[in-house]
């Protein structure tokens, strides 16, 4: 079942410059939901629901962490959204991470994308790598989190103010020679993703990628959050929001 | 409790509630929100002769009040719809409408002979996509062309015959009359209205397609004053659609004369839309003392 509620927000925090990170209680929710997915949260005086990616379940407490960045009006809205209000969402929705249990990660993120990797690295702990990318210091988030769960982050800034200066493809290009992880899972812009699928490719490594793609309805019954996809050779459009929003990488058509 | 059954072209519907092509898919996602029987009917996603891709995305722009969308028509065509979709809709205990959109005159009567037979309980031929370069939105903005469709579909099928009109014309009523005049059994209205958003910072247009369909709570007052004069043009049965996100809106539109009415984008904001539309007519016909809410059709009273 899919469901639609109004669900109080516990616990909010401002992580870093526009970016702010909620604790919703939702037992229903919470108790189905799988590292991957997301919610479409309503913004209040907006039309469309915004889609928010599942940053961390908490199954025995019954909380979602949602993550989010202030990019326009809508996510400027549910910035104003306090601790006792509610939050009206559907959930969740898509298709999780494939998880190979007892195995070895790296999880890849870009900017706005690193907080699906938190639950999905999770599962793995110390034997997950978080490589995050960011374009500098003061909009790096989630690092302690990645470190409390036992896993191993590895931080990158375009601007060198914090962590390694470069590109989350060089890093992961290096951790891949110290050891070879059995899967990769990477969200961040498509650029990024199609570096991480080259690199996952290049080295025979199974790659999941997030996509994200404006959408309406959210449950895969508008057909408006179109990617290209690969399928017996032949380039579709898949809908992010139910065949996604992951994908084996070797399915998505980058394009170029 | 009122009645709030309608009959639409010999039709019999529960309610008058229908969600709208291309808002609800084949209803598999939203039946895990709600039994299907709940509504009185479903019109399905637009079903071509062959399997469509639809147009490159962004497919959607959000608007004040509304959106816009260039979905393109995609499905997977009409043998798709009769072997895999159609089956399970029929199991479900709600009226269903098949939306077809050929792009050629003989295609679409090719598209409703297929259906003969099938178990659909209406036909929704849709001549006003404006997603579609070829033939759509071409045949419901040209008289002739909307008839003749109209007239290749109805000698092709005798299921009851209902045409989509375009809002995108100079005068909707003509466009009722000519398909009323080729065998029409009912005309349903609106389809989107053609718009365009702009991102200022990139300066492109935020739809690939650059232009797509605005629907939505903004084109409510459009649809209505269209439904009203269609309505007053024709003597065949009219669903109003556009914009309809509420009970009060519903009774607005029926008012206006729609014999029934469909939701679309209102789904979106609010999956449970449809069922709260049911569930709020009954309490307005109750408040109200309408015992049959099908007494309402065309009653208000114009200055
Ligand atoms: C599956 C998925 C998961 C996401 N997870 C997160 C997350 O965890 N944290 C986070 O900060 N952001 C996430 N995003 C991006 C987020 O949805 C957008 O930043 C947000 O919708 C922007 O809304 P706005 O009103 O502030 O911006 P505006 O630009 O004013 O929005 C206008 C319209 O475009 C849509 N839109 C704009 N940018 C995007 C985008 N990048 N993706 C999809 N729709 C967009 C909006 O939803 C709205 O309908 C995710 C997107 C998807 C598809
Ligand atoms: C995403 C989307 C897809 C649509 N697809 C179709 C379609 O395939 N066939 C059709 O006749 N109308 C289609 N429509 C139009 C709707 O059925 C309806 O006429 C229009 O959206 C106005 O109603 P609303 O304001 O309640 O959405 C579509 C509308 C939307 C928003
Ligand atoms: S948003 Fe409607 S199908 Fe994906």
């Amino acid at each position: 079942m899919y469901t639609q509620g109004k669900y109080p927000i516990i616990a909010k925090k401002a992580i870093a410059k526009g970016m702010f990170d909620l604790t919703v209680l939702c037992p229903d929710v919470a108790s189905e939901a799988v590292p991957g997915q997301f919610v479409q949260i309503a913004a209040e005086g907006f039309f469309l629901r915004r889609p928010i990616s599942i940053c961390d379940i908490d199954k025995d407490n019954g909380t979602l962490r949602l993550v989010f960045e202030v990019r326009g009006k809508g996510t400027e809205k549910l910035s104003e959204l306090n601790v006792g209000q509610n939050i009206d969402m559907i959930a969740p929705l898509g298709k999780g991470f494939k998880v190979l249990s007892g195995k070895k990660a790296i999880c890849v993120g870009g900017g706005i994308g690193t907080p699906p990797m938190l639950s999905i690295s999770k599962l793995y702990g110390k034997n997950a790598t978080a490589i995050s990318g960011f374009r500098t210091a003061a909009l790096a988030i989630l690092q302690d989190d990645f470190k409390a769960a036992g896993v191993t982050p590895i931080l990158c800034t375009d601007d060198g103010t914090a962590g390694v200066k470069g590109f989350v493809t060089d890093a992961l290009k290096a951790e891949i020679e110290k050891e070879k992880p059995d899967i990769i899972y990477a969200c961040g812009p498509m650029v990024m993703l199609k570096g991480v699928a080259a690199i996952a490719e290049q080295n025979g490594i199974e790659c999941q990628v997030s996509l994200e793609q404006r959408m309406a309805c959210g449950v895969g019954a508008c057909l408006v959050c179109v990617c290209r996809t690969v399928r017996d050779g032949k380039e579709i459009f898949s809908h992010v929001c139910k065949d996604g929003p992951v994908f084996d990488s070797k399915e998505v058509a980058f394009g170029g | 409790m009122a009645d709030l059954s309608v009959n639409v072209a010999g039709v019999q519907f529960k309610n008058p509630v229908i969600p709208a092509s291309g808002c609800f898919g084949y209803g598999r996602e939203y039946e895990r929100f709600y039994p299907l029987s709940r509504l009185g009917g479903i019109s399905v996603k637009g079903t071509t002769r062959f399997e469509r891709m639809g147009n490159e995305g962004p497919r959607v722009a959000e608007t004040p009040s509304g959106m816009l969308n260039s979905v393109g028509l995609q499905n997977g065509g009409v043998e798709k719809f009769l072997s895999y979709e159609l089956p399970n809709l029929k199991t479900k205990g709600t009226r269903i409408i098949a939306n077809i959109a050929g792009s050629t005159v003989e295609e679409s009567g090719e598209l409703a002979s297929m259906l003969n037979g099938s178990g659909v309980d209406m036909i929704e031929l849709n001549i006003s996509c404006p997603n579609v370069k070829q033939g759509g939105a071409a045949f419901g903005t040209d008289c002739t062309v909307a008839g003749q469709v109209t007239k290749a579909v109805r000698d092709a099928t005798d299921i009851p015959l209902m045409v989509k009109l375009s809002p995108n014309v100079t005068s909707i009523t003509d466009i009722a009359k000519s398909v009323e005049a080729n065998g029409a059994d009912a005309v349903s209205l609106i389809n989107t209205l053609l718009g365009m958003r702009i991102d200022i910072k990139t300066r492109r247009p935020v739809l690939k397609n650059n232009v797509g369909g605005l629907s939505g709570p903004a084109v409510f007052p459009v649809a209505v004053r269209m439904v009203w004069q269609v309505a007053n043009a024709v003597k065949i049965p009219v669903v109003g659609m556009g914009g309809i996100a509420s009970a009060e809106d519903a009774v607005e539109m029926m008012m206006a004369g729609a014999s029934a009415v469909q939701v679309g984008a209102a789904i979106f904001a609010d999956p449970f839309a449809p069922v709260k539309i049911i569930d709020g007519l009954e309490k307005w016909c109750d408040e109200n003392g309408v015992e049959r809410l099908s007494d309402i059709v065309g009653t208000v009273q114009p200055w």
